[in-house]
């Protein structure tokens, strides 16, 4: 198997001129990906998987460590990456296919090679019929999904998800989950996926690497053994239960301390 | 005056029609508005052509005169409209004044928009521009700049030149402050986007910077309108020969108070019509702006 992504011995601090500390946001974290896997981080809230997301995508620097692609290091973001954002961040003033295409724009694509490329992608996220619609008409669920779609037409070798269902309700969760099952199976993408529902993380991965409360490190890793294509019914097995519960374990030695320090997640 | 409401009463039966009571509620606005203007002409034409004094006297005897006042001081609605309509269509004096004051303040928006919006814009981009200039900003906000004019007379002259210099610079203060603080309100998240989006900084300006400070554009350029009528009368009380300024000046001197009106209307129409522009721009925008709160 290809690497595809490495992160090494990344850390990240901060200054807090106002308490006159500074704070560890990331120490040391290693993480190698292979290309096409699907790999999800979660830990407590606080941990710092938002922050090590940034550092990958090269929106924020890291104090020490390199982000390498396919071995090359790199510091800023770049078509090899996309991000599917926390909150869909879409551009109000556009509508449904304007926010698709906004990367491609930013990219240089001509207006007509942009427009059908998006509409392809529009299909893939269930979207046809609502091109022309601005994003306040949308629910949370179709905003994700633009969201989704913006990120996938750039057509990354990486995909790099933060928390990207954490808004919704839990049924347009387990159905956004099966799309994007289905999804990556046809597009093929290596994924980052932040999270903190155990029970997503272990559904969509292929490994599930678990972060320790601040200081973000690298606790543990698991591997999710379940054969692809999976079914949402897999969650009611015993088998996914026993690794569930193992990761809770894992994460809920550190909640006590993550709860102090939850200030700034 | 009010409209007898009949009482709606429990269950409705089905008809096609609105009751009375619905239809005065649809148009409540215009007609509460148009009541409250027709009352207060009334009243000043009242005092104007002395009816409150006759119909008083018997009461209050003389001191009821202090209810009549000559046209000298004050021009009953009336006279103005009567003023107005021969200004317009007879003489047609009123058109080379409202011509020339139009373009000094055409010219003077045009220079406040064209300074005004990109250096408000950039300033609020970059945070070091920002803590430079925000001391100035907010001097220049509180200076009135009205008081600079003998200033601006010394150097400019009293020339057109000098009046466009003065209403641009009362116009560009709100332009500058709101496209200022437009950029520094907007949402990082939507620059985080760009920024992971490898967008250039003309790009990050074009697609976002512009766009989510539209709304703040406008409203500055509202209160710049406001602003810029003050500056037509009074930039024109210095040398100037035509203008809607002047001539309330030269009315006001001469004791001519329907002129003084017919004067102040012309602004206040122009002023209405520009503001009413300015609001459907805002609406237009406002497509995605009025759920933008349904949003987050």
């Amino acid at each position: 198997m290809k690497v595809k992504l490495e992160a090494r011995q990344i850390s990240l601090e901060y200054g807090r001129p106002a308490s006159n500390s500074r704070i560890v946001a990331l120490s040391g974290i290693d993480l190698t990906i292979f290309e096409n896997e699907f790999v999800s981080i979660v830990g407590p809230s606080g941990c710092g998987k938002t922050t090590f997301l940034s550092v990958v995508d090269g929106l924020m620097p890291a104090t020490s460590g390199q982000v390498l692609v396919d071995g090359v290091i790199v510091s800023r973001p770049g078509p090899d990456r996309a991000v599917v954002f926390q909150d869909s961040s879409l551009l109000p003033w556009r509508t449904v296919i304007g926010n698709v295409i906004y990367g491609l724009e930013c990219a240089g694509a001509t207006a007509a090679m942009a427009r059908e490329r998006s509409q392809h992608f529009i299909e893939l996220v269930g979207l046809s019929g609502f091109e022309d619609r601005y994003p306040y008409e949308l629910s949370g669920g179709m905003q994700q999904r633009v969201n989704l779609a913006r990120a996938l037409v750039m057509d990354p070798q990486i995909l790099l998800m933060d928390e990207p269902f954490a808004a919704l309700d839990a049924q347009t969760r387990e159905l956004m989950q099966e799309e994007l099952l289905r999804i990556w199976s046809e597009a093929g993408k290596t994924v980052l996926f932040i999270t903190h529902q155990i029970d997503e993380a272990v559904i969509l991965s292929d490994r599930v690497i678990v972060f320790s409360a601040r200081p973000g490190r690298v606790k543990a890793t698991i591997d999710v053994p379940f054969e692809r294509p999976r079914s949402l019914r897999l969650k009611r097995s015993p088998r996914f239960h026993e690794i569930e519960d193992r990761i809770w374990h894992l994460i809920q030695d550190d909640a006590p301390r993550s709860h102090l320090l939850a200030g700034n997640p | 005056m009010t409209i007898a409401a009949p009482q709606a009463g429990g269950n409705s039966i089905p008809t096609s029609t609105p009751l009375p009571r619905e239809r005065y509620a649809a148009f409540e606005r215009p007609i509460l508005g148009a009541l409250a203007l027709t009352i207060f002409l009334l009243f000043w034409e009242g005092v104007a052509r002395g009816w409150w004094a006759d119909l008083l006297h018997p009461i209050l005897g003389s001191n009821a005169d202090a209810l009549r006042v000559r046209p000298i001081f004050l021009a009953s609605p009336s006279t103005i409209a009567t003023s107005a309509y021969s200004m317009l269509f007879e003489t047609g004096e009123l058109w080379p004044h409202l011509g020339l004051s139009a373009f000094e303040f055409v010219s003077a928006l045009a220079i406040a928009v064209t300074l005004g919006v990109p250096f408000g814009l950039i300033v609020g981009r970059y945070q070091y521009l920002s803590y430079a200039v925000e001391p100035l900003l907010a001097a220049l906000n509180a200076t009135p700049q009205i008081a600079l004019l003998p200033l601006v007379v010394l150097w400019m002259g009293t020339g057109v030149a000098a009046r466009v210099f003065i209403i641009a610079l009362l116009m560009i203060v709100p332009i500058v402050i709101s496209a200022h603080a437009a950029v520094r309100t907007i949402d990082a998240r939507l620059l985080r986007l760009a920024r992971s989006f490898s967008a250039s900084e003309a790009q990050v300006f074009k697609t976002i910077i512009l766009p989510a400070s539209f709304p703040y554009l406008l409203a500055g350029l509202r209160l710049a309108i406001g602003r810029g009528m003050i500056g037509i009368v009074v930039g024109e009380v210095y040398g100037s020969a035509v203008g809607i300024g002047v001539m309330i000046n030269r009315a006001g001197s001469t004791f001519k108070t329907d002129r003084v009106f017919v004067g102040v209307f012309t602004i206040v129409i122009a002023g209405l019509l520009l503001s009413e522009l300015v609001r459907r721009l805002e609406r237009r925008v406002g497509v995605w702006r009025e759920s933008a709160v349904d949003v987050q």
